[in-house]
Formats: structure tokens, C-alpha cells, sequence
């Protein structure tokens, strides 16, 4: 088999570097990577939000959000989690100034705020279900658990996560792999406070109108 | 006893093993008998240590990338075991004879076919190749995030592990590929068939959004110096789009998922009946997902036939940028047509109008790749290879395809041919003309450069007469069946004029299943003729992209200094402008370290979703809990790379550039 019939034409007589012949590295990607997780997390959420508005009307004869929802409990758990942006922030300011403890600290009051969050949402639920009202009873129902529910287990393993990122900073301290991860949580974190304005928007506020 | 039985074991017995279907025992013994000569093979070579430190715990893209294909090989196996049992039992069941498949049994075939076909044949193939070729594409030693390469691999094995399951234990769904509710809710299949499906799409679904985001930032970030987006080669372009749409469409198949268990395993009512349900709601968002997908499969392939047929051409790729925008274009619109798919749903002539329209405006993007094709053959210097076999194949067969489509994106046309086989031949035809076709261009376009040996010719151009005449066969009766109305996923038939229709078909799925054979012997006899079809020049094809300036195969850092790239044609430019390899000078290499913790991941996720499937509720929490310590472990695993000292990659250098000059020295000589 013959391939070389065709030869590159010859190129002008310049000339070209054609290696890096320093070291390489390309840079990381790991926050870009992450952010796209992001996204594609926001899709799902841009999925169950469909849905709900798909079902919010479709009581089945059962309660609507205006006969259910609590909302000075509502507001109360938005600020829980609100706070815990705000002091996530506080912890990423304390890293940037490479003081561990402060960190540490402000990343354990965020923990304890959304400790607090989770707490009151599954009151909410438990007292739901108590009256009746459980995600059985209503495609509204549904949807309604599985869109807070899934905003809610994305918090738990938020809080699993930042227990185990407080163990990697007290075991490596403030290494550039632990700023890494530092940042990808923050994101996480506030990625997830946004949801939570669109859940108290679109399914609080509007239900409780209806 | 039996409370404790159920808290360990759920609702698995000894029931659930198909001990009354001889057709399951035969195929059961076939696989014991097979796994177990294989494993006794391995074991006999003593390979399981190479096989486990070079291939299963690698993170290196290029063994991975051979693992998906292998992969992606298997489970055409069965896929195809699958599709021949389908037009056996179809020829042969008209009137009075019933066929030798129990109803039962024939709708899990039906499901698992098209299930395994999509999710474990071509997906596989489409992100072996990714792996495989764009970082050396690029001029990168690895993709962004090695680890999680493999885990998305072991993540689609073990999907497709749990697939291969029910066929011995249990039953797979009876819902067809895409599983609608209510049909597939708690009470209409209470079995564990639709438990199976779901969580083999949920582990398999993890795997590739991670490899969707691996590849998205790879491409983004790790590019050679001076290759800006539009210098990139075009299979990285398509690349880059499918997995885009990978990230933005694999979220929604994971939710309308978990709906439909909670749907089942909680008794919620998203999809019932009753109690507010609307089953429209899970068409809609599968099909969002179900829509890109066929993209995300095909876009890589277009990739593939660019790069063949301007290598094979000897020309640069006619309308380069062209090409760019036209994949760019069908990216977009691929999310802007899904309800072409339930034009019959009754969402009224306006909306059906405008998915009609935007469907028929993807043909425009698509028609402008295939003049773009034509036009870089146009006065080029042909070499009629196979991989150019498959392409010419491709264009013919893909463009039949293609006006099929567009006659389907028709509404009132879709009222018409809507669920018949005419539906049927026109999947087959894009998908087989287009991502099986491609695939083995590919495969043999590239072997060379995996293996560092060409694959036989003659056996190839079996192959590829075989599938292609097969094709035509096996799918061209099924157009005309769907004209004539018949529909499909039946397992009988009353009117006897049909009949020859579906023996013609049995006949072209008898010579596609030879075009597999010839396939697998062609593996064989290049093997075998390994010596003579040695690759020593890195360049067998004459290529122009940066895959081709390394060694075949690459030694695993891909590069000793990372390509400056000046040119769309990166590696034919330097050829041009008479590239010399450096003979020193080399540093230190920086490269991951292999690790056993995909390999875990997976295995525990799968046990997690087998588990769940059978109401294994201890069992599932159990194994739940160590996968979260699992995924907590690794990340305390901090120590991840190494370096290939400098003296080991400038003999590695040295031995490519002993072995290419002394063969170009004989050529030269001969």
C-alpha cells in the first residue's frame, strides 16, 4: 500500500516553533468542570420546576399550597439559609487572608445554619404528611416534595461534604488543593441558595396565592 | 425467618431465576460456558495482574478509550442476539404457526434491544473515540480529570453489567426503550423488568454526564499553544458539541428517571391515572433528552467521516468553518424538535406545526456537511480505502435516511406512518448508515495508531459489503410494511401477503450478523499478520491532524513537548515545513497515578442499584452507606502523580526514532 503518493506542499521558508520546549502545564479546570456540573445540576432542578408547574394545579381534591403553607416558617428557614451564603462568604474572605481558623470557624457556622435549614424543612414535612398531606396524595403533592426534597438532600450532602472538607483543612491546612475544593463547595453552596429563591418564589409565595 | 428473609433478600427467590425458558437456559449455559473458557484463558496467561495495573485501574485516556470500544464490541453481541431473534420469530409467526417466542418473552427482547443498542453499543463507541483521539487531537498528555475518565467508565459497565443481569435473574422491562408511563408504572408492571431499567440508565446516566463535563473542559482548557477554536480539528469540534449537549441533556433523563421511581417505589402520582397524574409530562422531558441524544451520537461520527475523507482525499476539508457552524447549528436546534416524536399526542396544529418546521430546518446544517464532503473529494486524490468504503457508504445510505426524516417531520405525514415500521426502518437507517458505519471507519481509520499495526483489508471490505447489502435488506421491507400500515413491536401476524417481506428482512439481518463475523476475523487475522501490517512511521495514512505525529501507539505522556500548532492541518503543516524530532533535551513528564477507586465506586454503585431493584432494603442502605465512604476515602487521597523520569521518555523517543528511520531507510532501499 502505497500512502505517501501525496506529499505536503513545501510552506514558506519561515520559520516555525514547532514544540514548547519548557515545561507544560495546561491550567487546571477543575472550577470550570465544576460550574458545569453546576449547570447540568440546574437542569435537573429546570426539570422538577417544569413538572411542578406542570402539577401545581392537580390537587386531586386535596389541599392546595394556600391551605398548607406556613409561611412565616418558610421565611424564617429562607434566612437560615440566606445567613449561610452570607457567613460561606465570611469563611472564603478568612481564606483569602490564609487564616485556617477563621475559616474553619465560619464554615462551621454555615455548616450549623444549614443543619438548622434542614431541620425546619423536615418539620414542615413531618407535619405536612401528619395532616394528610403527604406526596401520596396529590400529583401537586408530589411534585411539591420531590422539588424541595431534592433541594433539600442536595443541602445534606452539602453538609456531608463540608464535614469532610473541615477534616482535609484541620489534616492538610490551607494547601492549594483545599482552596480548590474551598471554592467548588462555595459555589455548591450559593448555587444552591439561588435554587432556594426560585422554590420560595415559584412554590411558597405563588402556592400561597392560589 | 421469613421477615428476615425479606429484610435481606426482598422480593428475590429462586422464582426469579428463568429455569422454565429453555431459550434463557440455553443462552445462560452459552454465557457460563463462554465467561468461563475466557476466565480460564486469562488465567492461564497469567494476565489478570497486566489486565488489573495496565488496563482496569488505568486512568490513562487511551486504555480507556479501548475499554468503551471493547465494551461497546460485547454488547453488540448481544444486541444483535437480540435484533436476529426479533426477524426470526417475525418471519415466522403469520397465522396459525405462533412463533417460537412466548409474547413475554419477545417484548423483553424488543426493550432490551433497543435499550442496549443505544446506551451500550453506540454511546460507548462514540465516547471510546472521544477518549481516544481528542487529547492526542489536541496536543495534551491526558484529558482534564483523569480519575474521573475511568470512573465513568466503570460507571457504564456497571450499567451495562446490570442489564446483562436480567437476562439470568429476573426480567428486563417489557416497555420498549423508552419505558412510558403508565405502562411502565407500579400498577401495570409490578415486576422488577422497569426497576432493572431504570437504575442501569441511572448508574450508566452518572458515567456519562462526568465524561460530558471531563471532555467540555478538557477541549476548553487543554489545547496546544496556538490551536484556537477555529484551528481545532473538526472531530474535536464535534466532540466538544456532543458533549455539550451531554451536559445539557443527561439531567433531564436522571429527573424524568427518579419521577417515575418515586412514581413507584413511594406511590407518588406524577405519571398515574389518577390523582392528578399526567403521563404526557414523562414523554415530554424524556424525549428532551431523547432528541440530543441521537445528536450526541451522531455529531462525533460527522467528526469521524471529515477527518477520513480529507485524509483519503489528500486536500484540506472543504468549508472548514462551514463545518464548524453547521455543527454548531444542529447543536441548537437539536433541543428545538423533540415533540416530532408525539406529533399524534394531540398537542394541536400549531404546535405541531412549528416542531414540524424546525425539523425539517436541521436538514439544511446536515445537507451542507454532505456537499461539504462531496466537495473536499471533488479533484482530490481518492485512495479507496475502507475507511473511505464506509464513508461513501455512509453518504448514500445516510441521505436515504435523512429524506425519510424529513418526510416523517411532516405532521400530517406522521399521522400516517406514526408507531409503524416505517419508523423503525428510518432509526435504522440513520443510526446504522450513520454511528455504526462511522464507528468502523473509525476503527479502522485509527487502528493503527491504537494497536501499531493496519487491520486486513480484504476482511474489512467484507465487512463492510456484507453490513451495507445487510442494511438494505434487512430495512428497505420494513419501509414498505410501514407503508402498508403494519406496526411495530408485534409478535404476530394474520395477513400471509406479509410474510416474504419479513423473511427478505430476516435475510439482510442474516448478512449483517456475517458483516460482524467478518469483522471479528479481520481482528484475528491482523493479529495474526501483525509482522507484515506493522506501522513504524506514527503516519500510515499520510494524516493531517497531531495524532499522527506521535508513535502507534503513543507512549503513554502522548507528548515529549507539547505541540505549538500554527495551522488547521497542525501536523501536515509541520511535515510541510520539514518538522525535525528532538533527540534531547527532554524534562520530567507529569502524569497521573492509576487507581482502584472507579473500579470501587462503580462496584458498589451497582450492588446499590441491584439492591434497590429487588427491594433489598437492608442491603441497599448498607451498600449506599459504603458508597458514600467509598467517595469520602478517595477523596482523602491527595498524593495522585507522578513523573516518568526524563531519561526514561528520551529512550522511549530514541526507540521510535530507531524503528522509523530504519524502516524509512528500507522503503527507501525496496
Amino acid at each position: 500500500m502505497s500512502h505517501s503518493t501525496a506529499t505536503p506542499a513545501a510552506g514558506n521558508p519561515e520559520k516555525f516553533e514547532f514544540l514548547v520546549t519548557g515545561d507544560h502545564h495546561a491550567p487546571n479546570g477543575t472550577l470550570l468542570g465544576f460550574w458545569l456540573y453546576l449547570m447540568s445540576d440546574c437542569l435537573v432542578f429546570a426539570a422538577l420546576f417544569a413538572t411542578y408547574g406542570v402539577l401545581s394545579q392537580n390537587y386531586a381534591g386535596g389541599p392546595s399550597g394556600a391551605d398548607l403553607f406556613d409561611l412565616p416558617l418558610v421565611a424564617l428557614n429562607t434566612a437560615f439559609l440566606l445567613f449561610s451564603s452570607i457567613t460561606y462568604g465570611f469563611a472564603m474572605l478568612q481564606m483569602q487572608q490564609k487564616k485556617l481558623q477563621g475559616t474553619m470557624f465560619w464554615l462551621a457556622i454555615t455548616g450549623l445554619f444549614g443543619l438548622a435549614f434542614l431541620g425546619l424543612e423536615l418539620y414542615e414535612f413531618y407535619h405536612l404528611i401528619h395532616q394528610g398531606a403527604g406526596p401520596q396524595r396529590s400529583a401537586f403533592l408530589s411534585s411539591f416534595f420531590t422539588l424541595v426534597g431534592t433541594h433539600g438532600l442536595h443541602v445534606t450532602f452539602g453538609i456531608i461534604w463540608l464535614v469532610t472538607l473541615l477534616v482535609q483543612l484541620r489534616k492538610y491546612g490551607l494547601t492549594t488543593a483545599n482552596r480548590r475544593r474551598l471554592f467548588c463547595l462555595s459555589m455548591f453552596w450559593h448555587f444552591l441558595d439561588v435554587v432556594w429563591i426560585g422554590v420560595f418564589t415559584i412554590v411558597y409565595l405563588m402556592g400561597s396565592m392560589s | 425467618m421469613s421477615e428476615l428473609s425479606t429484610l435481606i433478600f426482598g422480593r428475590l427467590t429462586w422464582d426469579a431465576i428463568p429455569l422454565h425458558d429453555p431459550i434463557l437456559i440455553a443462552t445462560f449455559a452459552v454465557v457460563a460456558l463462554g465467561g468461563a473458557a475466557l476466565l480460564a484463558v486469562l488465567t492461564y496467561y497469567k494476565v489478570w495482574g497486566y489486565l488489573w495495573s495496565e488496563w482496569f485501574t488505568s486512568i490513562d485516556h487511551k486504555r480507556i478509550g479501548v475499554m468503551y470500544i471493547v465494551l461497546g464490541l460485547i454488547m453488540l453481541l448481544r444486541g444483535f442476539a437480540d435484533a436476529i431473534m426479533m426477524r426470526i420469530h417475525q418471519a415466522i409467526a403469520f397465522g396459525d404457526a405462533t412463533g417460537y417466542l412466548p409474547p413475554d418473552h419477545y417484548d423483553q427482547i424488543f426493550t432490551a434491544h433497543g435499550v442496549i443498542m443505544i446506551f451500550f453499543v453506540a454511546m460507548p463507541f462514540v465516547v471510546g473515540l472521544m477518549n481516544y483521539i481528542v487529547p492526542l487531537q489536541i496536543g495534551a498528555r491526558d484529558v482534564a480529570f483523569p480519575f474521573l475518565n475511568n470512573l465513568s467508565f466503570w460507571m457504564t459497565a456497571a450499567g451495562a453489567g446490570l442489564v446483562m443481569v436480567s437476562l439470568f435473574i429476573g426480567e428486563f422491562a417489557k416497555s420498549g426503550w423508552l419505558a412510558y408511563p403508565p405502562l411502565t408504572g407500579i400498577m401495570q408492571s409490578p415486576g422488577v423488568g422497569v426497576d432493572y431499567y431504570i437504575w442501569s440508565l441511572q448508574i450508566a446516566g452518572v458515567g456519562t454526564l462526568l465524561s460530558g463535563v471531563n471532555f467540555v473542559v478538557t477541549i476548553v482548557k487543554m489545547r496546544a499553544p496556538g490551536m484556537n477554536m477555529m484551528k481545532m480539528p473538526v472531530f474535536t469540534w464535534t466532540a466538544l458539541c456532543t458533549n455539550i449537549l451531554i451536559v445539557a441533556a443527561f439531567p433531564v433523563l436522571t429527573a424524568v428517571l427518579v419521577l417515575l421511581s418515586l412514581d413507584r417505589y413511594m406511590d407518588m402520582n406524577f405519571f398515574t391515572n389518577d390523582l392528578g397524574g399526567n403521563a404526557m409530562m414523562y414523554v415530554n422531558l424524556i424525549w428532551i433528552w431523547g432528541h440530543p441524544e441521537v445528536y450526541i451520537l451522531i455529531l462525533p461520527i460527522f467528526g469521524v467521516f471529515s477527518e477520513i475523507v480529507s485524509t483519503y482525499s489528500g486536500k484540506r476539508l472543504f468549508g472548514y468553518s462551514s463545518m464548524v457552524y453547521a455543527t454548531l447549528v444542529i447543536t441548537i436546534l437539536s433541543y428545538l424538535v423533540w415533540l416530532h416524536h408525539f406529533f399524534t399526542m394531540g398537542s394541536g396544529a400549531t404546535v405541531n406545526s412549528f416542531f414540524g418546521i424546525t425539523t425539517m430546518i436541521i436538514s439544511i446544517p446536515t445537507g451542507a456537511k454532505i456537499f461539504n464532503w462531496l466537495f473536499t473529494m471533488y479533484r482530490g486524490r481518492i485512495q479507496m480505502d475502507v475507511p473511505m468504503m464506509w464513508t461513501l457508504g455512509f453518504m448514500v445510505t445516510f441521505v436515504i435516511g435523512g429524506m425519510t426524516g424529513v418526510l416523517l417531520a411532516v405532521p400530517p405525514a406522521d399521522f400516517v406512518l406514526h408507531n409503524s415500521l416505517f419508523l423503525i426502518a428510518h432509526f435504522h437507517n440513520v443510526i446504522i448508515g450513520g454511528v455504526v458505519f462511522g464507528t468502523f471507519a473509525a476503527i479502522t481509520y485509527w487502528y493503527p495508531k491504537v494497536t501499531g499495526y493496519k487491520l486486513d483489508p480484504f476482511w474489512g471490505k467484507a465487512s463492510f459489503w456484507c453490513w451495507l447489502i445487510g442494511f438494505y435488506l434487512a430495512f428497505m421491507p420494513l419501509y414498505l410494511l410501514g407503508f402498508m400500515g403494519v406496526t411495530r413491536r408485534m409478535s404476530h401476524f394474520d395477513d400471509p401477503s406479509l410474510q416474504i417481506w419479513f423473511q427478505v428482512a430476516l435475510g439482510g439481518a442474516v448478512l449483517i450478523g456475517l458483516g460482524i463475523a467478518c469483522f471479528l476475523i479481520q481482528l484475528y487475522v491482523s493479529y495474526k499478520k501483525r509482522g507484515s501490517l506493522r506501522d513504524t512511521s506514527g503516519d500510515p495514512w499520510n494524516g493531517r491532524t497531531l495524532e499522527w505525529s506521535t508513535s502507534s501507539p503513543p507512549p503513554q505522556y502522548n507528548f515529549a513537548f507539547t505541540p505549538r500548532v500554527y495551522d488547521l492541518d497542525a501536523w501536515w503543516h509541520m511535515k510541510a515545513n520539514n518538522f525535525k524530532r528532538p533527540t534531547s533535551g527532554f524534562l520530567p513528564v507529569h502524569m497521573p497515578k492509576n487507581t482502584a477507586a472507579g473500579m470501587m465506586i462503580s462496584g458498589i454503585s451497582a450492588v446499590v442499584g441491584f439492591a434497590l431493584i429487588w427491594h433489598m432494603w437492608l442491603v441497599a442502605g448498607l451498600s449506599f452507606a459504603a458508597l458514600l465512604v467509598a467517595i469520602i476515602t478517595h477523596t482523602f487521597n491527595y498524593k495522585r502523580d507522578y513523573y516518568i523520569p526524563a531519561d526514561e521518555v528520551e529512550r522511549t523517543e530514541a526507540e521510535f526514532d530507531r524503528v522509523r528511520l530504519a524502516n524509512q531507510q528500507s522503503e527507501v532501499v525496496a
